[in-house]
C-alpha cells in the first residue's frame, strides 16, 4: 500500500465560532470556515479545484454538494459529499489528501459543515439509533454509557472512583475550552460541580456529555512540493488511518466493551504510515474523540497512550493536561469546542494545525515547540474510526 | 377424546392498590389490587406471554390453529392472531382468527377450538385470550378491572382435562358495550345488569349444563365462575348450592376482572393444582352465557411445570401513583418526551420480520456461531447464507452491561434502561430495553429473559419488539 507521508500538505484553515449560532444558516456557517481558510492559504475560490464536503445530518432526502455549490459559489468543479456519523469531518479530510496525492488536483478544499440547532434538537448531543426497531430508544449518551459501566467492572474500578476519574477528564476538557474564543463552552467547571451534576445516562452525568452545536470548519489542501509556494509553515499530512467494524457492537458476540477495534486499528494504521513507533512520547498534542468522557478515557488505551486498565492513573497524574507531555484536546474538546457532527473533525485538525505552527489565539495555551500532532473522530453507534497525524516539517 | 392439552397464563407485574384510585376521588375502596398493563403492553403481547408459557417445551410445528379472543384488541382492522402465531413462531400453514366484541369470547374461541380438533380440522388449536379494559376514572368499574392473559392448547392427544360438555346460551341486552369511537366501557343500571344479566344467565347455562350430562353441585370440584364483582360471585355461587372447598377464587382481590381472559386465566389457576379424575365447571357471561365440563386426566402428572396464573401472582411490583395507571393507559396525556423522529416503515418490518417477530437468530453451518439477529454473512468466519436459524426468545440471560438513561424515555417513565444482555448457552448477545424492573435495582450479572412488547407508535401502527425484563420467576 501506498502513503501519503510528505505528500501533501494543509497551507490554509478556517474554522467558526461553534455553538448555539442562531444567527446562522448552514450556509453561512460554510461561508465563515471558507473564507478564514482562503484568506489564511491566500488564495480565492477560483483556485479550489474539486470540494469535499462533509455534513451529516442533512435536512430530507439530503442535500449532495449543495452548500459548497450554492453558498460558496463553487461553480463547474466536483464536489462531493460524505456523511460517516461523527467522523464525516475526518473523512472528507481524508478524501481531500488521497485526491491531492492521486495527482489529479493540485489544490483542494475540504469543508465540514453541521447545523444542528435549527432540527429542534435539545441542548445535548442526544443522538439516535438509526434503526427504528432493533435501536428504537438508543441514544449516544445511553450507549456510551455502556462502556462506562463495563469498562468500571472489568478493569476494578468502584463506579465512584470511575467517576471521579471521568470527572477530571471534564474539568481539563473545561479548563481547555475557557481559554478558547470560538469554543461552545467557555465556562471552566470544578471537580464537585462535574460529580455533583445530574445523571444522563447513568453512569454519565451532565459534563461528561459534549453538547449540540453548530459550526464549520475548512482546510485547503496542496502538493507538499507546492505548500511553500503558498506560506511558510505548511503542515504536512504524516499519515492516516480509517476502520471500521462489522455489526453494531451492541449484538456483536464477545465484544467486551473496554476496547474498540476500530480505535486500534485505525490508531496502529495510522501510526504505521507516519512512522510513529510509540505514540505516548512521539505524539505532542492529540485531538480525541471526547463526545463523552469516558470515550477520550477509552482512547488513552487504544490509541496506546496509556496501559490498559491504567489510563486514569495517567488522568491523575496529569499527563493529559495543557501543560502535560501529552495535552489532549488543548481547545476544550468536543466537550466545550463543541460537536457539530460534520465539522468536528476538521476542527480537530485546526487546532493541531494551529498548534504546530505556534499560532494559538492565546500564548497561555500555546503547547511548547510541538512536531507531531494527532486529530481523531469516532463514529456511529459507534464503529467508525478515523485518524489524521500532522508534522510542521518534512521527515 | 378432546380437551386441553396445556395451560398458561400471565398477570402483568404492575398492581396498583385500589386504595389510591378510592383516595384520588374520595370514594370507598374495592380493596386489594388490580393488574394494570406497563405502558409498553396491550393484549397481544400479554396474549404472547400467555401463549408463550403454554408452549413451554412444546414443538411449534403440531399446532394448525390460532385463534386470539379479546374485547380490546390492539387494531380495528388487522388481525391479531397472525400478529401472535407469528411471535410464538407456529408455522405459517395456520389457521388465524380473532374473536372478540363479547365477554365470552374466549370460552367461545375454546369451544370452536375443540370442535375443530374433534372434526379433524387441525391437529392443535392454540387459543389465547387477553383483556385490558378501561372504564371511567371514578367509577367502580375502574378499580373493579385488572389487565391479564390466559392461552390453553386444544387438541385429541396428550390431554390433560378432557371437555365432556358444553351447554351455551344467546342472550341480547343492552347491559354492558362500547360504541368504536369509545375508549370507555358503559354500561346500564348496575343491578338489573347483575340480576336479569349476569346472574340469570349464569345460572340458567350452569343449571343447564349440569342437568346435560345428570350430574349435581356436589359431583364437582372445581367451580371456575367469573364474576365482575365478589357479591355477584358469592350470590351465584350460593344459588348454584357450590361450597367453598369447590369455588376457585375468582381472583378479583389480587388481579381484577379481566375482561374475556378472566375464565381462562381462573382455569390455568385450577389446572395448576388439579388432580386426575377431578371435574372442573366452568362458565362463562357476555352477551349470554356457556357452561364447559372439564375431567382432569392423568396426563396432568406428566406436564412441564410452568409459571400459570400462580407464578404470576407471587412476582409484582406497585405501581406507585394513580396518575401513573391513568398516563399508562393513555387516559391522561402527560407531557411529551424527547420524540424519537426514526421513521418505522411497514415494509422494512415486513421483510425482518423473522428476527424481529420470530426472535431468529443465525447460527453458522461453518463455525457455529449464534447471532442476534440474523447474519447472512457470519460474523466470525464470514460464510455466507450458509446458517440455520433459532429462535431466541425462550433464552434467560444475564446483564453484561447496562446504562440508565435519562434523555430517552416517556416523561411518565423516564429512565431507559439499556442493556446488552449475554443469552444462554452461546453468549448471544442481545441489545434492548429493560422493562418491569426497578431501574435502580440493575445489575451487572443480574439474570434477565425476553419478552415481546410495543415499542413506540409510528407511521401510523404499533411497533413491536423484544425487550428484557427481570426474571419473573426463577426455576
Amino acid at each position: 500500500m501506498g502513503t501519503v507521508k510528505d505528500r501533501v500538505a494543509i497551507v490554509g484553515m478556517g474554522c467558526t465560532r461553534f455553538g448555539e449560532r442562531w444567527d446562522a444558516g448552514l450556509n453561512d456557517l460554510a461561508i465563515e470556515a471558507a473564507y478564514e481558510a482562503y484568506e489564511d492559504a491566500g488564495i480565492g475560490p477560483e483556485e479550489i479545484q474539486a470540494c469535499f464536503l462533509g455534513t451529516a445530518s442533512a435536512p430530507l432526502i439530503g442535500i449532495g454538494g449543495t452548500v459548497a455549490a450554492e453558498a460558496l459559489k463553487l461553480r463547474d468543479i466536483p464536489i462531493i459529499r460524505n456523511e460517516n456519523w461523527c467522523a464525516t469531518g475526518h473523512i472528507a479530510l481524508i478524501e481531500a489528501f488521497m485526491a491531492v496525492a492521486s495527482g489529479l488536483y493540485d489544490v483542494v478544499m475540504a469543508l465540514g459543515v453541521e447545523k444542528l440547532k435549527d432540527t429542534g434538537f435539545p441542548g445535548l448531543g442526544t443522538g439516535r439509533g438509526m434503526h427504528p426497531v432493533y435501536e428504537a430508544r438508543r441514544t449516544s449518551p445511553g450507549s456510551f454509557a455502556l462502556i462506562a459501566t463495563r469498562y468500571f467492572h472489568a478493569n476494578g474500578i468502584p463506579v465512584e472512583k470511575g467517576r471521579e476519574i471521568l470527572a477530571r477528564i471534564a474539568v481539563k476538557n473545561h479548563r481547555n475550552g475557557s481559554l478558547c474564543p470560538k469554543a461552545h463552552f467557555q465556562s471552566p467547571i470544578t471537580l464537585e460541580q462535574a460529580l455533583k451534576a445530574p445523571i444522563i445516562a447513568w453512569p454519565l452525568g451532565l459534563f461528561d456529555c459534549c453538547g449540540n452545536s453548530d459550526g464549520a470548519a475548512a482546510a485547503i489542501i496542496t502538493r507538499a512540493d507546492l505548500a511553500r509556494s503558498f506560506r511558510e509553515d505548511p503542515i504536512y499530512v504524516k499519515g492516516f488511518g480509517i476502520s471500521m467494524d462489522s455489526m453494531l457492537p451492541h449484538f456483536r458476540p464477545g465484544f467486551e466493551w473496554t476496547s474498540f477495534n476500530a480505535l486500534v486499528v485505525s490508531s496502529r494504521k495510522a501510526y504505521e504510515m507516519a512512522g510513529i513507533e510509540n505514540p505516548r512520547e512521539e505524539l505532542d498534542i492529540a485531538e480525541i474523540h471526547d463526545c463523552f468522557t469516558i470515550t477520550e478515557m477509552l482512547i488513552y488505551e487504544d490509541f496506546g497512550f496509556s496501559p490498559r486498565g491504567r489510563a486514569w492513573e495517567d488522568v491523575e497524574a496529569g499527563l493529559f493536561e495543557l501543560g502535560g507531555d501529552l495535552p489532549v484536546n488543548a481547545d476544550g474538546g468536543l466537550k466545550c469546542f463543541g460537536h457539530p457532527v460534520g465539522a468536528s473533525g476538521i476542527r480537530m485538525t485546526y487546532e493541531v494545525y494551529k498548534q504546530l505552527q505556534g499560532k494559538a489565539e492565546r500564548p497561555e495555551r500555546q503547547i511548547g515547540n510541538p512536531r507531531r500532532g494527532l486529530s481523531h473522530t469516532f463514529g456511529g453507534p459507534p464503529q467508525l474510526s478515523a485518524v489524521a497525524i500532522f508534522g510542521n516539517e518534512k521527515g | 377424546m378432546t380437551g386441553i392439552r396445556s395451560f398458561g397464563a400471565y398477570v402483568p407485574i404492575y398492581r396498583l392498590r385500589r386504595d389510591l384510585v378510592a383516595k384520588a376521588w374520595g370514594r370507598p375502596s374495592l380493596g386489594g389490587e388490580r393488574s394494570v398493563a406497563n405502558h409498553d403492553e396491550d393484549t397481544a403481547t400479554m396474549a404472547v406471554e400467555a401463549a408463550m408459557d403454554c408452549l413451554k417445551g412444546a414443538e411449534r410445528t403440531e399446532t394448525d390453529a390460532l385463534f386470539f379472543a379479546s374485547t380490546t384488541s390492539p387494531y380495528s382492522e388487522k388481525q391479531v392472531a397472525s400478529l401472535v402465531a407469528t411471535v410464538v413462531d407456529l408455522a405459517d400453514e395456520v389457521l388465524t382468527v380473532d374473536i372478540g366484541g363479547s365477554l365470552r369470547s374466549a370460552t367461545s374461541a375454546l369451544i370452536l377450538a375443540s370442535r375443530l380438533a374433534e372434526s379433524g380440522g387441525a391437529r392443535n388449536v392454540l387459543v389465547t385470550a387477553a383483556d385490558s379494559r378501561l372504564a371511567h376514572p371514578r367509577s367502580d368499574m375502574e378499580q373493579a378491572f385488572g389487565d391479564g392473559a390466559a392461552a390453553v392448547l386444544v387438541g385429541q392427544e396428550g390431554v390433560i382435562a378432557e371437555l365432556e360438555e358444553i351447554y351455551v346460551l344467546t342472550n341480547e341486552m343492552m347491559d354492558v358495550w362500547r360504541l368504536p369511537e369509545d375508549p370507555l366501557v358503559r354500561s346500564w343500571e348496575t343491578r338489573w345488569v347483575l340480576s336479569k344479566g349476569y346472574g340469570a344467565l349464569m345460572e340458567r347455562a350452569v343449571r343447564g349444563l349440569l342437568q346435560k350430562v345428570s350430574l349435581s353441585p356436589e359431583d364437582i370440584q372445581w367451580a371456575v365462575l367469573p364474576a365482575p364483582d365478589l357479591r355477584s360471585h358469592q350470590r351465584l355461587s350460593r344459588r348454584l348450592g357450590f361450597q367453598s372447598e369447590q369455588i376457585q377464587d375468582p381472583l378479583l382481590e389480587q388481579v381484577g376482572y379481566c375482561g374475556c381472559a378472566q375464565p381462562l386465566m381462573m382455569l390455568s389457576a385450577v389446572l395448576e393444582t388439579a388432580e386426575p379424575g377431578q371435574r372442573i365447571l366452568l362458565a362463562s357471561y357476555g352477551d349470554g352465557a356457556e357452561a364447559l365440563l372439564f375431567r382432569v386426566t392423568r396426563e396432568i402428572r406428566d406436564l412441564p411445570k410452568r409459571r400459570g396464573l400462580q407464578g404470576h401472582l407471587d412476582s409484582k411490583l406497585l405501581l406507585p401513583s394513580y396518575e401513573r395507571y391513568l398516563s399508562y393507559r393513555g387516559l391522561l396525556e402527560t407531557v411529551p418526551g424527547e420524540p424519537f423522529r426514526l421513521l418505522p416503515s411497514a415494509t422494512a418490518y415486513w421483510r425482518d420480520r423473522d428476527p424481529i417477530l420470530r426472535c431468529y437468530g443465525s447460527r453458522c453451518r461453518q463455525c457455529g456461531t449464534l447471532t442476534y439477529p440474523l447474519q447472512r454473512v457470519c460474523y466470525r468466519c464470514r460464510s455466507k447464507d450458509d446458517f440455520d436459524k433459532v429462535r431466541l426468545s425462550d433464552r434467560q440471560g444475564t446483564v453484561y452491561t447496562f446504562s440508565l438513561d435519562n434523555l430517552a424515555g416517556r416523561s411518565d417513565d423516564p429512565v431507559v434502561v439499556q442493556t446488552v444482555v449475554e443469552l444462554e448457552p452461546e453468549g448471544t448477545r442481545f441489545y434492548g430495553m429493560m422493562t418491569d424492573c426497578v431501574p435502580s435495582e440493575v445489575k451487572l450479572g443480574m439474570r434477565v429473559e425476553l419478552t415481546f412488547r410495543r415499542i413506540h407508535e409510528g407511521a401510523g401502527f404499533h411497533n413491536y419488539f423484544w425487550k428484557c425484563r427481570p426474571v419473573r420467576v426463577e426455576g
